[in-house]
């Protein structure tokens, strides 16, 4: 029985792993770009989440082509539109992180976050 | 449908629009785009708040796009939400004006229209974030928020608010993917997006008791994706470089509202889309009430240490968003009520804090440290009242907002009738005291005069009313609206419970 779902399942719990990992990448790398690489595994998880769970095997996307229009030969199309939603916002935010880290980097010549907080408080400002 | 029906869905629209128009215009008029579109919210807030509270309809759900429930999306208001955007749309256009003048030392002249786009994007996406009906929407806006506020926060350029920026984006997306996580599984479980669809689906899987587990988890992470972003205790540490070093109006918009945006969405979650009667059910709360109280004494404590003035202001506000999730801790209506209230009293005195702090800073040629704002109230009169009266709310003293906040804390948890009540008590008498060290020290010192000789060699200089009248009128009407809060709670407490009654 467990056995059975685990292999079922196997897809989120590859998803829910991915975002552990990402997770601790994005809270606990000094690294910047190593803190950014997280957010993104972070988010690819989520969206590989609602794809699995978007998919039913044997349907095909919901556009109609040969005149069929029974609900059972097609998905669902709200998880794959949040997906793109999710993936326009994680660009932004990658886009902003990484302008951020580019001035960080300008200024101090170092990726690492505790560094740069180090230098701070000796410069007093 | 009346015309006044259309309210929200208008306010949402003119504060992003006039953001994206004010990337082509200039400083001055964006400025004053600004300014009037704030207005304009406000007073059909307003007019939206008295449709309420004259016309039978107490709450009602708006189509966008005008395709029915279970498929569009929707925008909902109630009283709670037209007073809260009222709230907001006040508070952001008096921290606005305070910190005009000041913008100018803080900002190169050529990003100020920046500034304002930043500025009405914030707006609009907390407007969002208090009227939607869709809990995708609300992700969507809870993202536009972080990205205005970690803008508002860098506009400065220093090292130190870059560094600032960069640790409230690490923290926010943490707290952000997880909502976006928390949200997904809510969706697999429920089949739908909007809150009211789920909320009925909630209902009947914690009947049936299939999925009970997996339904406890998705409300945990959820939970925990806002208090993160809220700031609740153990996540607070990018909080005082954040407020502490970014421009003042940046510091009083993001303390007094930004946070309390997120905040605001949780109470959502628990009222409209889980059902607050599962969640008190649940261990939940029983979280939140733990780290709200350790972080109403950290907070303070942290705050007492401080050298700064406006770190110190900063690490004040950890200890209230303690006090707010020490108010959801308590599970019963009361707390609820309480922690509404707390949200608007801490919202109108933190921001006049941070404006009065920059005052008194100003005119000890721009020092921020204690021993050099002796006797700045005699520089800087006005900045001095405002400081006082800041002060006094936050400690609790009868009329101003504080202490209303503060009974309604110890008057839940006396009826709470649970092992929650001493906990409370206990705490809330140590945080008050706490509470008065560090704000009245700052008090006695900005009124103990120094003497002329120090003045001159540390080039400390006077400021009257008539060199800034903006500064004044600003901090006269904080003032007032602290007042209102403080002496008119009555019936401001009768819309909170007539909000929540209906908002489920």
């Amino acid at each position: 029985m467990f056995e059975a779902n685990f292999l079922l399942n196997i897809g989120e719990e590859v998803a829910m792993l991915l975002f552990g990992i990402g997770f601790a990448n994005l809270l606990f790398q000094k690294n910047l770009i190593k803190k950014i690489i997280g957010l993104n595994i972070m988010d690819t998880a989520i969206y590989l989440f609602l794809a699995e769970k978007g998919y039913i095997t044997g349907r095909v996307a919901p556009i109609v082509v040969d005149g069929i229009q029974d609900v059972e030969k097609y998905i669902n199309p709200i998880p794959s539109g949040l997906v793109l939603t999710g993936i326009v916002v994680s660009v932004s935010v990658t886009a902003l992180m990484l302008s951020l880290t580019v001035r960080l980097y300008q200024r101090y010549q170092t990726l690492d976050l505790d560094e740069i907080s180090e230098r701070l408080r000796k410069e007093g400002l | 449908m009346q015309f006044v029906q259309n309210v929200p869905f208008f306010s949402i629209m003119i504060s992003m629009f006039s953001g994206i128009v004010s990337s082509v215009l200039p400083e001055k008029a964006a400025k004053r785009l600004n300014a009037v579109m704030i207005i304009i919210v406000n007073i059909m807030s307003l007019w939206l708040l008295y449709f309420f509270l004259t016309a039978d309809v107490k709450s009602y759900t708006f189509m966008m796009g005008h395709f029915p429930a279970p498929w569009g999306n929707e925008i909902r208001a109630g009283v709670l939400e037209a007073g809260m955007a009222w709230f907001v749309s006040v508070v952001m256009l008096l921290s606005l004006l305070g910190g005009r003048k000041k913008l100018f030392d803080e900002v190169e002249e050529t990003k100020h229209n920046i500034y304002y786009i930043l500025a009405n994007l914030l707006l609009s996406s907390l407007l969002a974030l208090i009227y939607t009906n869709d809990l995708f929407t609300a992700y969507v806006f809870v993202e536009i928020n972080t990205i205005a506020a970690c803008g508002l926060i860098m506009i400065r350029q220093n090292g130190r608010t870059i560094e600032a920026a960069v640790r409230y984006m690490i923290m926010s997306l943490l707290g952000s993917g997880l909502l976006l996580l928390g949200i997904c599984m809510l969706y697999d479980l429920t089949g739908h997006l909007l809150m009211s669809n789920i909320q009925e689906q909630v209902a009947i899987i914690m009947q049936t008791g299939t999925y009970r587990v997996p339904m406890l988890v998705t409300i945990g992470i959820m939970t925990v994706g806002l208090a993160i972003k809220s700031a609740l205790f153990p996540f607070h540490s990018w909080l005082p470089d954040a407020y502490g070093y970014s421009t003042v109006s940046s510091a009083a918009i993001l303390s007094s509202l930004v946070s309390k945006g997120y905040i605001f969405l949780l109470i959502k979650l628990f009222y409209r889309v889980i059902g607050f009667e599962y969640i008190a059910d649940s261990h939940i709360l029983n979280v939140l009430f733990a780290f709200g109280l350790c972080g109403m004494i950290f907070g303070s404590v942290s705050a007492i240490w401080e050298n700064d003035i406006r770190r110190m202001i900063a690490f004040s506000s950890v200890a209230q968003i303690g006090y707010i999730y020490m108010g959801f801790g308590l599970g019963t209506e009361a707390g609820m009520v309480a922690s509404i209230f707390h949200i608007l009293a801490h919202g109108a005195t933190k921001a006049l804090l941070f404006i009065a702090a920059i005052g008194l800073t100003d005119v000890s040629a721009g020092s921020r440290k204690f021993i050099d704002i002796t006797g700045a109230a005699y520089r800087n009169k006005i900045a001095g009242v405002g400081f006082m009266i800041g002060s006094f709310s936050m400690v609790g003293m009868p009329i101003f907002a504080g202490f209303i906040s503060k009974f309604l804390y110890a008057e839940a948890a006396v009826n709470a009738i649970s092992w929650r009540m001493f906990p409370t008590l206990i705490v809330l008498a140590i945080s008050t005291i706490l509470n008065t060290i560090y704000f009245l020290k700052t008090v006695l010192r900005i009124y103990i005069p120094e003497k002329p000789e120090v003045e001159q060699e540390k080039g400390f200089f006077c400021r009257t009313w008539k060199e800034q009248k903006l500064y004044t009128v600003t901090i006269l009407l904080f003032i007032g609206l602290n007042l209102i809060l403080g002496l008119n709670s009555e019936p401001i407490i009768q819309l909170i419970k007539m909000g929540l009654a209906n908002f489920k």
